[in-house]
Order: structure tokens, then C-alpha cells, then sequence
């Protein structure tokens, strides 16, 4: 089947989607285009709603602008055309309802764990002592409690991600932007990450889009994935992992709806690397 | 250095450099070269008379006017050409021509627009100094990592915060790096200027002791410039080890 019938397909559906009542989307992707240049179509018409509470995550093969539709959105980015609302406002710059995980951590290698983590609240503006009390809540919510007066050059590399994320939690958005947090991270340690994740998530209570190029990250994750076709992106199919979050996170990866999920990604994805 | 398998250590080279100055100076085999010890003895004398004093503070006060001013314009042209596109393409060809062309012929030039005396010397330290801190500013703000400055916009940060919280320190590294090399470079810019006008401090004195053939003065006093700028260089080569912790570890 033609991508580009996919692509209008699941469009129409997610517009649908967007159109159920009750349903409160915190982020609204409207039409995005982005151009980078004259030849580069990086996304083309991207329509888009992550509702309140969900984790959405941007699956897809490499170079199909999932970084920079969440770039887009996270207004570090000016779409060439078309509109994101987050809470119903229209997205021009960075705001203090969002915050962004960076790929490469993006941490100050010369400030410790404790005025990393409060850097943010720093630029804000708060006071000294009760910026550092927040730093100090998420730095051991994130399990870093005792690190706070290492540097980054001092941490793995796994230690300066949950750095990065206690960062954006300090601020207290509504939407976390996650890009691929944990592709600088070895095996064993993004596994335990995405399992903390899990756990925090469950109490922040947070909005997440998260980006990745890995399939089972996604299908573990996610509420939701959506996966965006090579350039230009567009929106190829939106899944609902059936996966019960109650059980425990060995046996999510041995559930028959994750595997049952992550084939049929695979089974979609392989038809773009032939 | 080893000898005959022994591992010596650096001080007890110069030690041996010593010895050997010593021993042409006491052999008097060559007349410019006078024994080491006499060059000390000389060199307590100097510093204990009062027109080497008063060429040292003058001397010292234009260097710090003019080390000082070319830190801050260096640093002001190296975040310029590394932050906007077109002071680059305006300042760089300029500011690199500058870094490499010979300043020393510009000096009699100098004489020329801000007479003989102390506002020349200032003038010279200052532009043997400010094109290499340019350059090495640049060199740092270019390198700093895209995504600090991301970050920094995520959080909303102000143009100020900006550079004064993440890009000042993140090109911290190279811009010590820059003003040591620009130290260097102003102690020879004071030296050849004060030659070059020969009237004012040390100039004078240098003049004065080839002139006569006093060269344990001659000697004592150009130990006296190097002891200065090694001293100088040190103090800043301290300030970059401390930044060393994280120079090697940005992204």
C-alpha cells in the first residue's frame, strides 16, 4: 500500500479522534509544514492532538522530522506553515508550560547535579534557597540523591539524562518534550531508565511527547505512537499499545500485546529500508 | 631530559643553563655576555634605583591599561564574529590580517598619532594583545555545544542570561587560552615600543645600558622582563587549570 494513502488515512483519523468529545488535547498540531531551505521538505501537513495525561511518542525511520516537529512544537523552531496550540494558545517561542530533554543531555559542564537540576528555575528568576529545595525533591526523585554536588564529567552518561529530566521537572510544565533521551544511554541503563520513567510519570502526572527511532522504547512507552513516514513526515498510522500497565515491567515485555505490537510496527517500518 | 639514564628534572636544566652562562661569563669569552652572578648582583642594585622604579611603574601601568582594554575589546569582537554572521564577515578578515601581520612596523605610526610617551606604548600593548583574545574568543563561542543554546532558550532565558550564564563560561577555556597568548604577545609589544621610542622607562634604560656597554644592566634587566611575563603567564595559566576540570568535557 501507498504510504501516501496511509498517510491520508490515519490523518483522517486522528482528526476524528481529535473531534470526540471529552477528549482534552493539551497539544494541537495544526497543518505543520516545515521547509529547511528550498530542497529540504522535512514535514509536510502534519496534523496532530496529545491528550492531556498521555504519552505520545514519534516513531520513525531517521531523517522523517519527528526531532524537528517536536522542535516545532516546543517553539525552539518556526514551522514553515501551519499553527501549534498548546492549552489552546498558538506556540511562538518556548514557554514555562512546556520543557525540553535534550539527546545530549545539554548540561552546564562546569555547575554541579544541584545547580544544573535548578538551572531552570534559575533563569526563571526564583530565589536561591527555594530553588535548590525543588532541585533537591527531583533529584531524588530521579534517584540521584547524594550526586548533588558531582559534576556532569563525574556521571555516566545514563546519570546526566536523569539530570536532564529532573531539569525539566523542576519547572513544573505541563508537557515534557523528550528528544530520543535515551540514545546516548547503554542497554542496561536505558531499560532501567524507561522503567523510573514509568514510575515518576505515574506521579508527575505529566503530558509527554517523546521522541525515538526505537521500536520496542515506543511500544513499552507509549499510550500512544505515531509513526511519520521518511521526509517529507507526514503522520503514516497511530497505535494504541493494548498493554495492561499493571503488571510488572518483565512481564510487559514478555506480554503478547507488546511483541503482537511491536511486529506490526516493524512489519510497517521494513517496507521504508527496502 | 635524561643523562646517562638519569631522569632530571626540569629545574635542575635551567640550573645547568646557569652554570654554563657562569662559566662563559668567568672565561670572558664573549664581552656581550658577562658571568651570571655579576647580572645578580647588578639586578639588586637596579631594582633599588629610582629611575628603574619609576620605569617599572610606568611600564606596568600601561601594560595593565592596555592589557586590560584589549581583554575586553578582544572579548567584545570574539562574541561578535562568533554570534552574528555579519560582524563576522565585516571583522574577520581584519581581525585575522591583524593577528598575523608584523605590529612592530606600525609602532613608528603610532609615534606619529599619539606622540612620544605613554599613550603610544598602551596603544601597542594593546594591539599586540587584543586580535589573538579576538580570535580565541571566537574559536570558543563557535564551539559551544548548539544544544546549551537550546536549552537556554527552552527555559525562556534573556539575551544577558544567555551570555552571561552559559556562553561566557562555555568558551571560558579558549578565552584564558587567548589572553595568555595575548600577554605574551603584549610584553613584546611593550618592549619594542618602549625600544622603538627609546625615550620612555624601560626604553630608556635599555638604551642607555647598550649604549655604554653596561651589560650585566642590559642582562639583569631583561631577566627582570622575563621573570614579569613568565610570572603573568603562570598567573593566568593557574586561572585556566581551573577551568580545566570541564574544558575537555564539553559537547
Amino acid at each position: 500500500m501507498a504510504a501516501v494513502n496511509d498517510g491520508a488515512r490515519s490523518q483522517a483519523a486522528s482528526r476524528s479522534e481529535a473531534a470526540a468529545p471529552g477528549v482534552d488535547n493539551i497539544v494541537e498540531v495544526r497543518s505543520i509544514t516545515k521547509f529547511y531551505g528550498l530542497d529540504v521538505h522535512a514535514l509536510d501537513s502534519v496534523d496532530l492532538d496529545c491528550p492531556r495525561g498521555e504519552m505520545t511518542t514519534l516513531l520513525g525511520p531517521s531523517g522523517c522530522g519527528k526531532t524537528t516537529l517536536l522542535k516545532i512544537i516546543a517553539g525552539l523552531l518556526a514551522p514553515s506553515a501551519g499553527e501549534v496550540r498548546v492549552n489552546g494558545r498558538p506556540v511562538t517561542r518556548p514557554g514555562p508550560e512546556r520543557a525540553f530533554v535534550f539527546q545530549d543531555f545539554a548540561l552546564l559542564p562546569w555547575a554541579t547535579v544541584l545547580r544544573n537540576v535548578a538551572f531552570g528555575l534559575e533563569l526563571r528568576g526564583d530565589a536561591r534557597a527555594g530553588r535548590e529545595e525543588r532541585a533537591h525533591h527531583y533529584i531524588a526523585e530521579v534517584g540521584l540523591s547524594g550526586f548533588e554536588t558531582k559534576f556532569p564529567h563525574e556521571l555516566s552518561g545514563g546519570m546526566r539524562q536523569r539530570v536532564g529530566l529532573a531539569r525539566a521537572l523542576a519547572v513544573d510544565a505541563d508537557v515534557l518534550l523528550m528528544d530520543e533521551p535515551f540514545s546516548a544511554v547503554d542497554e542496561q541503563t536505558r531499560r532501567k531508565f524507561q522503567e523510573d520513567l514509568l514510575r515518576l510519570l505515574d506521579v508527575e502526572r505529566k503530558t509527554v511527547i517523546f521522541v525515538t527511532h526505537s521500536i520496542e522504547e515506543a511500544v513499552y512507552l507509549s499510550d500512544r505512537i505515531v509513526i511519520l513516514s521518511p521526509r517529507p513526515g507526514r503522520i503514516q498510522q497511530i497505535i494504541r499499545p493494548e498493554i495492561s500497565r499493571d503488571i510488572s515491567p518483565d512481564d510487559i515485555r514478555r506480554d503478547r500485546g507488546y511483541i503482537d505490537t511491536v511486529e506490526e510496527i516493524w512489519g510497517n517500518l521494513r517496507k521504508y529500508l527496502e | 631530559m635524561t643523562v646517562l639514564g638519569y631522569r632530571i628534572p626540569p629545574v635542575y636544566s635551567l640550573l645547568i643553563w646557569i652554570a654554563l652562562w657562569e662559566l662563559v661569563g668567568q672565561k670572558e669569552w664573549a664581552f656581550i655576555i658577562p658571568p651570571f652572578s655579576g647580572v645578580i648582583d647588578k639586578l639588586a642594585d637596579l631594582v633599588a634605583r629610582p629611575d628603574f622604579q619609576a620605569a617599572a611603574l610606568q611600564t606596568f601601568e600601561s601594560f595593565v591599561v592596555g592589557m586590560t582594554a584589549a581583554i575586553v575589546a578582544g572579548i567584545a569582537i570574539g562574541f561578535a564574529m562568533g554570534r552574528n554572521r555579519t560582524a563576522d564577515q565585516i571583522l574577520g578578515m581584519w581581525v585575522n590580517v591583524f593577528a598575523s601581520a608584523p605590529l612592530s612596523s606600525l609602532v613608528p605610526v603610532l609615534m606619529l598619532l599619539f606622540g612620544i610617551g605613554q599613550t603610544t606604548i598602551i596603544v601597542t600593548v594593546f594591539l599586540f594583545a587584543v586580535w589573538i583574545i579576538a580570535l580565541d574568543t571566537y574559536a570558543g563561542v563557535r564551539h559551544v555545544s548548539s544544544s546549551l543554546d537550546e536549552m537556554a532558550q527552552s527555559f525562556s532565558a534573556s539575551r544577558w542570561q544567555l551570555y552571561s550564564k552559559i556562553l561566557f563560561w562555555a568558551a571560558l577555556p579558549e578565552i584564558l587560552a587567548g589572553i595568555r597568548m595575548g600577554l605574551i604577545r603584549a610584553v613584546k609589544g611593550i618592549v619594542i615600543g618602549q625600544l622603538l621610542v627609546s625615550v620612555v622607562a624601560f626604553g630608556r634604560l635599555f638604551r642607555t645600558f647598550s649604549d655604554n656597554f653596561q651589560f650585566e644592566e642590559f642582562w639583569a634587566l631583561t631577566l627582570i622582563l622575563f621573570v614579569f611575563a613568565l610570572g603573568f603567564s603562570s598567573l593566568i595559566g593557574w586561572a585556566e587549570k581551573r577551568v580545566e576540570y570541564y574544558a575537555g568535557s564539553r559537547i
